[in-house]
């Protein structure tokens, strides 16, 4: 067996760091005076699947963000295995970011880019500049990103030109980039929102089989209280930039959503039919 | 229609008639400034029309072309062609760090991509004839102060292009390389490289076309080429030569033309 892939099977134990995500007294107020997080104080533990909902402007995405500091917060502090992400600069933010990966609701790969490629570019946190921009990855790189895509059932495109896949096979795509960056961590903002039911379900079921496998901890955007319910360990709603609601999918029942969001969120529960997959 | 009912009359009226009167203001104006770019430049009709008889003389004087001076045409011919050739390359080289210097979605920093704008602006203003004859005043006569002059001015139409080319594309693969923890080279490596490439390729293959063109009449500032031939062949008023010289220079501007409009095509 391959020495890197024992350290991996440790690790996936919980044997390397605990990668706890801490809100404290998180706050983000736009430059336009908008508030989009207000006073979050939250603790993700390591291996949760957490569903956040809420309604178009809640503040889902910009939760999202500043976890991995695409968006930087006003005050408060995020703090990610014991390290501040708030607080850390050039070299050190990248290394946690790294330890983090992003799903995005357009896929966001190169189109251009072959699928292998696409793929690839989650490993270069973990390679000096020059042999990243010649792309001389190492062959356990490429074995891992084989790997990744067998796991999200996408291999045998992995030649192909990424414009040339579906709308899920790119989000396949981009699950298996997060995978083969080895993220602890997984964020994906509305990661179904731009795909039909079949996939939308293809895709969350690849998410709860890496969350349950392999131990990543997921945190995920959407707004059909119903999959959330369906995928999620825990479910944090957010409403006008505030945690409303946090707590066990157990108690996430509609009579509380109702009271919460009123009439909003029995509209959404219309595409129940549509979004409740057979499996 | 549905606006006549909504405003009164007269007040439809009188705002048609005040845009009939812009417009009467502004055709008054160019006539204006026509008639005083004529008077001060001195141009007369007359003696446009006085020239054609000269014109005609010169035409008969240049056909038929003098065939056995094709010979003498060819190695300064490839000569303008390397100018070309040189020069464009060093200016798509020179123009990669303008250009991502230049894109604002690139480096987010004012004060960095305003100034460096600036200076491709500059650089811009400046004819390739007049570039030419400063490089040749610096490094003297011959093809080398030509393709440098090439080169600056390739640089300039390349950066720019392909900075605004850089600012269209796709921001989302920028954010996933953000997010992937890549350095600032790897990031654009990853994101901002393969999107713009194609953008970019096509960019310099049209530079290269208008240096074809630029370096056959470098050679009249001493900057090397076909362009001295012109020069010391229009001096001795053979023209029959100058115009074996324009249909060999005619040749390579359309061939050079034909492979890149094919080639770009391809590409996007």
């Amino acid at each position: 067996m391959h020495p890197l892939f024992i350290i991996r099977l440790v690790c996936s134990k919980g044997g390397c760091g605990n990668y706890v995500i801490e809100f404290k007294q998180v706050s983000k107020i736009y430059p336009n005076g908008v508030i989009g997080l207000d006073n979050i104080n939250l603790t993700i533990e390591k291996g949760e699947f957490v569903v956040i909902v809420g309604l178009s402007g809640a503040g889902k995405s910009t939760f999202l963000r500043s976890i991995n500091r695409l968006h930087e917060i006003s005050t408060g502090e995020i703090i990610i295995d014991n390290t501040s992400i708030t607080r850390a600069k050039g070299r050190q933010l990248l290394t946690i970011r790294r330890d983090i990966g992003m799903i995005f609701q357009s896929f966001n790969l190169v189109k251009r880019s072959t699928v292998i490629r696409n793929v690839l570019a989650g490993r270069v946190g973990y390679h000096s500049t020059i042999r990243t921009i010649l792309g001389l990855f190492p062959p356990e790189d490429k074995e891992l990103a084989m790997r990744a895509l067998e796991r999200v059932n996408i291999i045998d495109k992995a030649y192909t030109r990424s414009d040339q896949l579906s709308g899920g096979q790119q989000q396949r795509v981009s699950i298996a980039r997060a995978l083969a960056q080895e993220a602890k961590i997984i964020l994906a903002d509305e990661p179904v929102a731009s795909l039909d039911p079949l996939t939308t379900v293809q895709v969350l079921e690849d998410l709860k089989t890496i969350n349950v496998e392999l131990g990543i901890t997921l945190v995920v955007n959407l707004h059909s209280i119903e999959l959330a319910r369906q995928y999620a360990t825990r479910i944090v709603g957010l409403q006008d930039g505030r945690v409303v609601f946090d707590g066990p999918v157990e108690q996430a029942t509609d009579e509380r959503f109702k009271e919460i969001y009123g009439q909003p969120y029995e509209v959404k529960k219309s595409e129940k039919i549509i979004n409740t997959p057979t499996a | 229609m549905r606006k006549s009912l909504t405003h009164p009359p007269h007040k439809e009226f009188s705002r048609i008639n005040m845009k009939k009167r812009k417009h009467i203001w502004t055709t008054l104006f160019i006539i204006l400034l026509f008639a005083w770019s004529i008077r001060q430049t001195e141009t007369s009709l007359l003696d446009f029309i006085h020239g054609f008889s000269n014109m005609f003389d010169l035409l008969v004087q240049m056909f038929p072309p003098n065939w056995a001076y094709f010979d003498n045409v060819i190695p300064p011919m490839l000569d303008t062609l390397r100018m070309a050739l040189l020069g464009t390359t060093i200016g798509a080289i020179l123009a990669i760090p303008f250009a991502l210097l230049s894109a604002s979605n690139v480096f987010t920093n004012k004060w960095l991509y305003y100034p460096v704008r600036f200076i491709l602006n500059l650089v811009r203003t400046i004819p390739e004839l007049l570039l030419a004859a400063i490089f040749v005043a610096i490094l003297g006569l011959g093809p080398l102060p030509g393709i440098f002059a090439l080169g600056i001015f390739s640089m300039g139409i390349i950066a720019k292009l392909t900075y605004e080319a850089t600012e269209g594309i796709d921001p989302g693969p920028l954010e996933a390389m953000t997010a992937v923890g890549a350095n600032k080279i790897q990031w654009i490596g990853y994101s901002v490289v393969p999107q713009v490439t194609p953008y970019y390729i096509s960019f310099v293959l049209y530079a290269l076309e208008i240096n074809v063109r630029a370096a056959a009449i470098l050679g009249l500032v001493g900057a090397g080429g076909i362009g001295e031939y012109y020069d010391k062949t229009l001096g001795f008023l053979e023209y029959d030569k100058v115009s074996t010289i324009i249909i060999c220079t005619l040749l390579v501007v359309v061939a050079i033309d034909f492979v890149s409009t094919k080639l770009r095509e391809k590409l996007l």
